[in-house]
């Protein structure tokens, strides 16, 4: 069998699991859903407030927590696997992955869909699709490829977020809850649009972790805005490509932590 | 030609000294400071085909290191090892493929899956052929006696069950080769034989290699035709379990029931080690005082009830064999 | 009362290990902490009218909220939770002790601790560096200090009915998990409600939260007169009481509960 129908066999197997506790997999979808609905309602009142945030609407705004949540909530389903790895380092169990014929990666990444995930996703959707109904956005074809192509370097930056925590595990056994700060302050970055930010913030959100360019920069083009930074509108259409490099590199780091793991047994 | 031949293995640990404070995590990202433990050191040995294989230690003198490396999660520091004719850490995805191994203290089945989706699963992640798969299932499934356990989630199985499941799940891709890190740790007495049984038939009918490290010494005199002893990092005995029996020590034990239990029991050429109600333990050397003359002995001068002779038990052989050793 | 306050002081060596944790803490709390200043910043300066609150006073109630973060959140007795899944609360209950104000000690050192060791640092590091002012007079650091003390109870108070809450599992589970965050945003710590529209104002007066976070912010910042102090002291131990009132008789009825389950 193929690592890919593999990852999908495991992934199905998680789902039937999950399937044991439906009591618990109801409530936490529902907390997800208020607790990213809280947030929106947040954003929503500022606007209520103040109409506008330099030249900002409501649904612009809208659009980018509704593109940016459906690619965390679809990143972090898969997530589970990394995120409990410092665990399975420290007990030890990660040598049982370890002991079968498959690349270390896949297994850990197959290991857990978490379903409970639909309430944050749902909720990104209908923002969504609210502030593109507001916004009279095209749906032409190349349209529906940049978007698609944006929310897959959305996807690709934070599962590379989440790989590099994990990996971080191979080296110390403290859990390093300032790179939690970098991806859900990412998110919360990610929700408006750079331009408010000060310097130091958005060259950090280019250049250092580039959210900006799996988020802002494409959806500019999407929205057919003019940067007020000065960007020209087909850096959207190159620059999610950031996201890939950044998944690439995670993955890069994660084997030679496998590999230190290896040589060190710690 | 051996299947498995570990050369001058040796592996040392370098664990990283936590700084105070609380930078110390972060500061201990960039600079570390590290003291060495030597898990294993020069380890050689070479194993046939079919052997069913003993390896005894204390706690922390390299069992499990060992295990590790020849199930290729490990690197070591120098030495050579093939198993089945690879370097099990440089091509660790084709090793893994041809053995099994089981962790007595951990499970490789999904935890909230029935026991029969684990053994799905598994044979996917191994790439076990469909009728391969079903003719190893079958087979375990029979000798294991797990058909009414299939259907259970493996959480809601005893310790027993799942050790069961898990010595299952170690071979339905049929390993020419079988680790075991403590596989009767933990288990009930029922379970314990039912494990050595199994691993017993196995090692027989399917030919299947077994390497298997245990604390519990009755595994060994059970199963193991070879033992190999290490402390400390370093392989100190190889060979035969009479031949660890004759290297420590010749004694045997002469066990006697006497009719009356207030007597005192005095003969020449042994000494009384234990005595509790009728029950007296006699410890004697054989090439000094033969068996036959010694039960004549006792039997012409005492009333007795019953009487048998006995070896050691290995437990005290081993810790002789270690006392020996500090010497 | 020598138990309670031994209680206290275990939780309170407890939490002080937790150093790395809470330098952690701190850095995340900045960084979040930054990044809503800087949204409101870039709102404040398209405004087209007088927002109900002044810039520096928002961006004050901000930081403030994130320094104090830890004793607004809501939250069970993690102990307690861990009972509950391991089947032991029984032996809770066994203690030859009054059970609801040995929870609510417990509860009242959970939320000092973490504070102390957050809220100073943070409140050095907003003030000196990113823009949090000081209260404007004596006065209404004073009032806002008694208000303070007002919220840790009630934090404090409804904390332990949610962990009470636990008893009964499953929607126990569902309360403890969606209560914290609606909390939160009804106190202020995602948006200042001030600049929530007028008509949701009565709304949030009617709710015990304000209690936690808004109040004591706006007597700090100087929003609220120092004199504000007393009506929100009032208001604050009002809710406190009723919420003892129900953390007690909740706990009776679990606690009944549990004895017919035999858990």
């Amino acid at each position: 069998m193929s690592g890919f129908r593999l990852y999908w066999r495991l992934i199905g197997a998680s789902i039937r699991a999950q399937m044991q506790y439906r009591a618990s997999f109801w409530m936490h979808s529902v907390a997800h859903l208020v607790d990213t609905g809280l947030e929106f309602l947040a954003i929503w009142a500022l606007f209520a407030r103040f109409r506008q945030v330099l030249g900002w609407t409501l649904p612009e705004v809208a659009f980018f927590y509704g593109t940016i949540n459906i690619a965390f909530s679809i990143a972090d389903a898969f997530n589970r696997g990394f995120d409990l790895f410092g665990q399975k380092v420290r007990s030890g169990d990660f040598d049982l992955i370890l002991i079968r014929p498959r690349s270390t990666a896949l297994q850990i990444a197959a290991q857990e869909l978490r379903l409970m995930r639909v309430g944050r996703l749902s909720q990104s959707c209908v923002v969504f699709g609210w502030a593109s109904w507001k916004l009279n956005v095209l749906w032409s074809p190349e349209w529906c490829l940049l978007l698609l192509w944006t929310l897959l370097g959305t996807v690709a930056l934070f599962y590379a977020l989440f790989v590099l925590q994990a990996t971080l595990a191979f080296w110390t056994t403290e859990t390093l809850e300032v790179v939690n700060a970098v991806t859900y302050g990412g998110v919360e970055a990610g929700q408006y649009p750079i331009a408010l930010y000060r310097p130091w913030l958005r060259e950090f959100l280019t250049y250092g972790v580039p959210i900006a360019c799996v988020n802002y920069y494409p959806i500019l083009a999407l929205l057919g805005k003019p940067d007020p930074l000065g960007a020209p509108l087909w850096v959207g259409w190159l620059s999610p490509l950031a996201g890939m490099a950044f998944l690439g590199v995670a993955l890069f780091a994660w084997e030679l932590g496998v590999r230190h793991y290896r040589s060190t047994g710690s | 030609m051996s299947q498995i031949v570990v050369e001058g293995l040796t592996k040392t640990y370098q664990i990283a000294e936590r700084e105070p404070g609380p930078w110390g995590a972060v500061r201990g990202l960039f600079r570390r400071r590290y003291r060495r433990v030597v898990a294993v050191r020069d380890v050689s040995f070479s194993v046939e085909s079919g052997e069913l294989i003993g390896y005894v230690g204390p706690n922390g003198a390299g069992k499990s290191t060992t295990i590790k490396i020849l199930a290729g999660i490990l690197v070591p520091d120098s030495g050579r090892c093939r198993v089945l004719g690879r370097v099990p850490w440089r091509e660790r995805v084709a090793h893994t493929a041809r053995i099994g191994v089981v962790f007595g203290q951990r499970t490789q089945l999904w935890w909230d899956l029935p026991v029969i989706e684990s053994f799905e699963l598994l044979r996917d992640i191994y790439r076990v052929p469909e009728t391969v798969y079903r003719k190893h299932r079958d087979e375990l499934v029979d000798r294991l006696e797990l058909s009414p356990l299939l259907d259970t989630p493996v959480r809601q199985l005893s310790l027993g069950q799942r050790m069961r499941c898990d010595l299952a799940a170690a071979l339905l891709h049929g390993p020419a080769v079988l680790f075991l890190d403590e596989p009767t740790i933990g288990l009930d007495a029922a379970s314990k034989l039912a494990v050595r049984d199994f691993l017993w038939e196995i090692n027989r009918e399917r030919n299947v290699t077994i390497l298997l490290t245990t604390h519990d010494m009755d595994d060994i005199e059970a199963l193991c035709s070879r033992v190999i002893v290490i402390a400390d990092g370093e392989v100190f005995y190889d060979g035969s379990l009479e031949g660890l029996r004759a290297r420590v020590t010749n004694e045997r034990r002469l066990i006697v029931d006497l009719e009356d239990p207030g007597l005192p029991l005095r003969v020449e050429g042994a000494v009384e080690i234990q005595r509790e109600g009728h029950r007296r333990v006699l410890s004697f050397d054989p090439t000094k005082t033969p068996t036959p003359l010694l039960i004549a002995d006792v039997t012409a001068k005492y009333p007795v009830r019953d009487l048998f002779v006995e070896n050691p038990p290995i437990e005290e052989i081993v810790a002789q064999l270690y006392r020996d050793r500090e010497r | 009362m020598k138990a309670y306050w031994s209680v206290f002081r275990a939780r309170f060596t407890v939490q002080l290990q937790y150093r790395a944790a809470a330098a952690a803490g701190l850095v995340t709390q900045a960084f979040w902490g930054l990044l809503r200043v800087m949204v409101l910043e870039a709102f404040y300066r398209s405004a087209e009218a007088v927002p109900p609150l002044s810039l520096p006073e928002a961006i004050t109630y901000t930081w403030l909220g994130q320094c104090l973060f830890r004793l607004i959140f809501l939250s069970p007795d993690p102990e307690v939770r861990e009972m509950m899944r391991a089947g032991t609360v029984a032996y809770e209950m066994a203690r030859p002790v009054d059970l609801y104000a040995f929870w609510l000690s417990r509860a009242l050192a959970d939320r000092i601790v973490p504070t102390v060791l957050r809220a100073v640092p943070m409140a050095v590091l907003a003030t000196v560096f990113f823009g949090m002012q000081f209260p404007p007079s004596l006065g209404a650091l004073g009032a806002w200090a008694l208000a303070l003390v007002g919220a840790l109870f009630l934090s404090a108070a409804i904390s332990v009915l949610l962990t009470v809450s636990l008893l009964w599992t499953i929607a126990g589970e569902g309360i403890t998990r969606l209560v914290p965050a609606v909390a939160l945003f009804l106190s202020g710590l995602y948006i200042p409600l001030p600049l929530f529209p007028e008509w949701c104002q009565p709304v949030f007066d009617l709710l015990p939260f304000r209690g936690l976070g808004d109040l004591p912010f706006r007597l700090y910042t100087g929003h609220l007169p120092p004199e504000a102090v007393f009506s929100v002291i009032l208001r604050q131990w009002v809710w406190i009481g009723v919420f003892v009132l129900l953390g007690r008789s909740a706990l009776r009825q679990g606690m009944r509960r549990l004895v017919v389950q035999g858990g």
